[in-house]
């Protein structure tokens, strides 16, 4: 909390009477809505993987094309990539650019050993005729699927944004105001990548 | 090298197009030449467009939105004077294909671009100022909202000219929107418009959220907010929570059409009533996210009008969220023909009637609210008093319609069309035009001609119930809705009535106009010279008309509900310096063209990808992308203020 720009508490004063929050609080605020609300799009297409999961049109169905060891590798290294960003928020705290750049570079990494395994996926199955025309199945799969492997590419394509911005800008408020939003955005496509995991690979009929 | 646009697309031996185009195109060179010849460009861009102030994006959407009103009721006069015609075998003057884009446009551009637009702008405009705020949490991301609801707003218009408008209704249910059903080009416009636009709406949606949880001045708790900022609250949140599934759905329509994915296809599993259910969970909060900010408005103008505090304060809060959480809960009622079963039926239409309560207590806050206070007639509380005559009529017949067995024989006829005209007219329109008057006057400092407004009202109100009453006997005798010609000619009569109805509300726009230059031109006479024109009870009232770029100098300590209010009873209106205040010196958000620069790159890309020029959309977006790392690294984002702007700064009052 920023004393200069926070009033000071009166003692018995409820939390909402206290007065504008600080920028830090303000910025993070609105991106916690705007996470949520993204959480609320993907469950439009985890609703929509949920009705379509069985329509397989006489195509191949889940069972058929996933490879679930594959799967874990790609889950181990999203996991671990939410590690490693905790690891560069705590690197941002202490004001450690080599730590930060350790931290950020493995994220990069793992998120792109992430991407490059669900693609190599996708791929494959584009190769065999299971493609999102294949099937309603199919199309359910490859939109959510495909939104959250579109949102890791943005995030990688935001880390190395910011990593530019560190050196070039330094640790300015408005830098790691940035840094804590990046960290949320990183931390929630594990949660949703949960929630894909259970439900679209364990749960292939 | 321009995908599939070719000289066909645009209307040449099509009059009405042709027409509308040419005058369309007319006025706004005249508008061009106008700013060029008087020289208003600089003032332009640096006052408007490229503003980040909170209070002129307001004004720029509520202008938007009365142009589209404008652009929307263009549409509502072709088809109530074609239905008006083409009784028996006569086939009117409007061939279906026409017919059906223009009631899809109509309902869309009123739905997004009027109703959404206007009340977005009051919230802008008002929430700030009443929970005393500097601005908006997010200033620049404010004006980007605007921006892309604005090239949402071109892209729809465009297609007049460039091509042609979806033939599907407002919400283009498939399967008639798949590409095997709606091969052109109209159905891809109205896609990436309504993208486009959402995606300014949903961020404008946690940019106010953010402001209303976060910004409130010292000493305004949850329970001493403004009701307006309660709703805008109810609202926001619910844009929040709705929008994103819009995204989701209109996102898995452009799948089908653009890759052939098989969402809602009759091929390969699609279903088609995911569609359905998916758009109407967005779309019934969608109705609440409208009316409720018109709820608020309602509240402001009959507590103020009757000099006394409003009846129910917290009933009125929870009712507001209640509704916001019960918006959720029955979206199914918009399709109880879907063939879902008694069990579902039955739960979705005992949920909907159950929204009647809350909307009760609302009703009865207000009436308690005017009884025994002093009433002043002036024209906002006209609106107030004719919303509430006209909705409770609108809602009675939403609670008929909300039962199963009745909405089998009254689905889809014109009953339900002037159902729900019936609560949006009587609930939005009159809300947003209540607001518009409202705070006129503390947007540019003087009031609106009074004569000229409650003659807008007086159209509005008799206009509607000539309009919409006969539509309800019809819908009763069998009309269908979205029917371009009928055989009965026996229906004739209440059709000539209704457009007898139109013709009337007609004359409440063009007088709106007219009131908008005589209110200007008399602006000395109607000058607010103590920014408080009403003897209103909220923080806005406490500043200068119009209020400075920081709104407050000093931010006020909060101890009561209606703070000004209680300022003026016992301390001739001089709000109390919040602690620590003063010290600090002041800033404001400079400018900023990102808004106006990714939304113009919006709309190409819109534009590029409605005619498959793959080649542009990229470079757009790539342009998109440019923008904003080009604004990553910037790092001035303020002005501070020096003593000259800020003199008798304490003076939230002149």
């Amino acid at each position: 909390m920023n004393a200069a720009t926070t009033p000071v508490a009166e003692v018995g004063m409820s939390i909402s009477e206290r007065g504008p929050s600080p920028r830090t609080v303000i910025v993070g605020y609105g991106f916690w809505l705007f996470l949520l609300s993204d959480i609320i799009l993907f469950s439009a297409l985890f609703a929509a993987y949920a009705v379509l999961s069985g329509r397989t049109a006489d195509g191949p169905s889940g069972a058929l094309l996933f490879h679930r060891d594959s799967v874990l590798i790609e889950t181990g290294c999203l996991l671990l990539s939410s590690f490693t960003c905790a690891m560069m928020s705590l690197a941002i705290e202490f004001r450690r650019k080599d730590w930060m750049l350790l931290g950020a570079g493995l994220t990069l990494a793992l998120g792109a050993a992430f991407l490059w395994l669900e693609l190599t996926e996708f791929g494959a199955m584009l190769a065999h005729g299971a493609g999102p025309d294949r099937s309603a199945f199919l199309s359910a799969f490859f939109a959510l699927v495909g939104m959250h492997g579109l949102h890791v590419s943005l995030g990688l394509g935001w880390l190395v944004v910011m990593m530019a911005q560190v050196f070039t800008l330094g640790w300015r408020a408005m830098v790691r105001d940035r840094l804590a939003c990046f960290a949320l955005f990183w931390h929630a496509l594990d949660i949703v990548w949960i929630g894909v995991f259970t439900i679209v690979y364990l749960g292939a009929r | 090298m321009f995908g599939r646009l070719t000289w066909d697309a645009f209307p040449v031996h099509d009059p009405i197009p042709l027409f509308a185009a040419g005058f369309v195109l007319l006025v706004l060179a005249g508008v061009l030449l106008l700013v060029t010849v008087k020289g208003w460009w600089p003032t332009l861009w640096r006052d408007w467009i490229t503003s980040v102030d909170h209070k002129r994006v307001g004004v720029m959407y509520v202008l938007l939105a009365l142009v589209m009103l404008v652009r929307g009721f263009i549409d509502a006069l072709m088809m109530r004077s074609q239905l008006a015609l083409a009784a028996g075998h006569a086939p009117g003057y409007l061939p279906p294909a026409h017919y059906d884009q223009i009631f899809s446009a109509h309902g869309t551009i009123m739905i997004f671009f009027v109703g959404m637009t206007f009340m977005v702008g009051l919230m802008n405009f008002a929430v700030p100022l009443q929970i005393g705020a500097r601005d908006v949490a997010f200033p620049v991301l404010n004006s980007v909202s605007f921006w892309l609801t604005a090239a949402g707003v071109l892209l729809v218009n465009v297609s007049l000219v460039v091509g042609e408008f979806a033939r599907t209704g407002w919400l283009a249910y498939p399967p008639l929107s798949e590409l095997a059903f709606s091969p052109g080009v109209g159905v891809d416009y109205y896609l990436w418009a309504l993208q486009i636009s959402g995606v300014g709406t949903l961020l404008s949606g946690i940019n106010l959220t953010t402001t209303i949880l976060k910004m409130r001045t010292p000493g305004m708790g949850y329970s001493r907010m403004p009701i307006f900022t309660w709703t805008a609250l109810a609202s926001n949140l619910l844009i929040i929570a709705a929008f994103p599934i819009l995204t989701a759905t209109l996102g898995m329509l452009l799948l089908d059409r653009y890759l052939g994915f098989h969402f809602f296809t009759n091929e390969a599993g699609g279903n088609a009533m995911m569609y359905v259910n998916l758009i109407w969970a967005w779309g019934h909060p969608e109705v609440y996210i409208l009316i409720l900010p018109a709820f608020g408005i309602f509240s402001e103008v009959i507590a103020t009008f009757s000099g006394k505090p409003l009846f129910g304060y917290r009933s009125m809060a929870i009712a507001t969220m209640a509704i916001c959480m019960l918006s959720f809960m029955v979206w199914l009622h918009h399709f109880f023909t879907m063939g879902a079963g008694a069990d579902v039926n039955g739960f979705f239409g005992i949920a909907t009637t159950i929204i009647a309560v809350p909307t009760g207590v609302k009703i009865f806050n207000w009436l308690f609210t005017l009884y025994g206070g002093t009433l002043r007639f002036e024209t906002p509380l006209l609106w107030a008093i004719g919303f509430i005559v006209t909705f409770v009529v609108g809602g009675a017949s939403g609670v008929l319609l909300a039962i199963p067995p009745a909405d089998f024989q009254l689905h889809n006829s014109l009953f339900l069309v002037a159902h729900f005209h019936n609560v949006i007219i009587g609930g939005v329109v009159f809300g947003a035009f209540a607001g518009y008057t409202y705070w006129f006057p503390k947007a540019f400092g003087f009031r609106l001609h009074d004569g000229l407004g409650k003659a807008v009202f007086w159209c509005w109100f008799i206009g509607f119930w000539l309009a919409f009453l006969p539509l309800y006997a019809l819908g009763l005798m069998g009309a269908t809705r979205r029917m371009q010609h009928y055989p009965e000619t026996g229906w004739q009569p209440f059709m000539v009535v209704a457009l007898v109805g139109a013709l009337v509300i007609l004359a409440g726009i063009v007088l709106t106009g007219v009131q908008l230059v005589v209110s200007v031109r008399a602006r000395e006479r109607l000058r607010d010279a103590n920014g408080d024109p009403w003897d209103g009870r909220t923080l806005e009232w406490a500043t200068r008309s119009p209020p400075p770029a920081w709104n407050f100098g000093v931010l006020p300590q909060v101890s009561g509900l209606d703070e000004f209010w209680e300022a003026k009873r016992c301390n001739g209106g001089a709000l109390v310096a919040a602690r620590g205040e003063g010290a600090r010196p002041l800033q404001v958000p400079r400018p900023s063209a990102l808004g106006v620069v990714l939304a113009f790159f919006a709309f190409v890309a819109g534009f590029a990808l409605v005619w498959h020029i793959l080649w542009l959309a990229g470079l757009a977006l790539s342009c998109i992308v440019v923008a904003c790392l080009l604004r990553a690294w910037q790092t001035e984002h303020e002005v501070e203020l020096n003593a000259a702007d800020i003199a008798g700064r304490d003076g939230a009052r002149p």
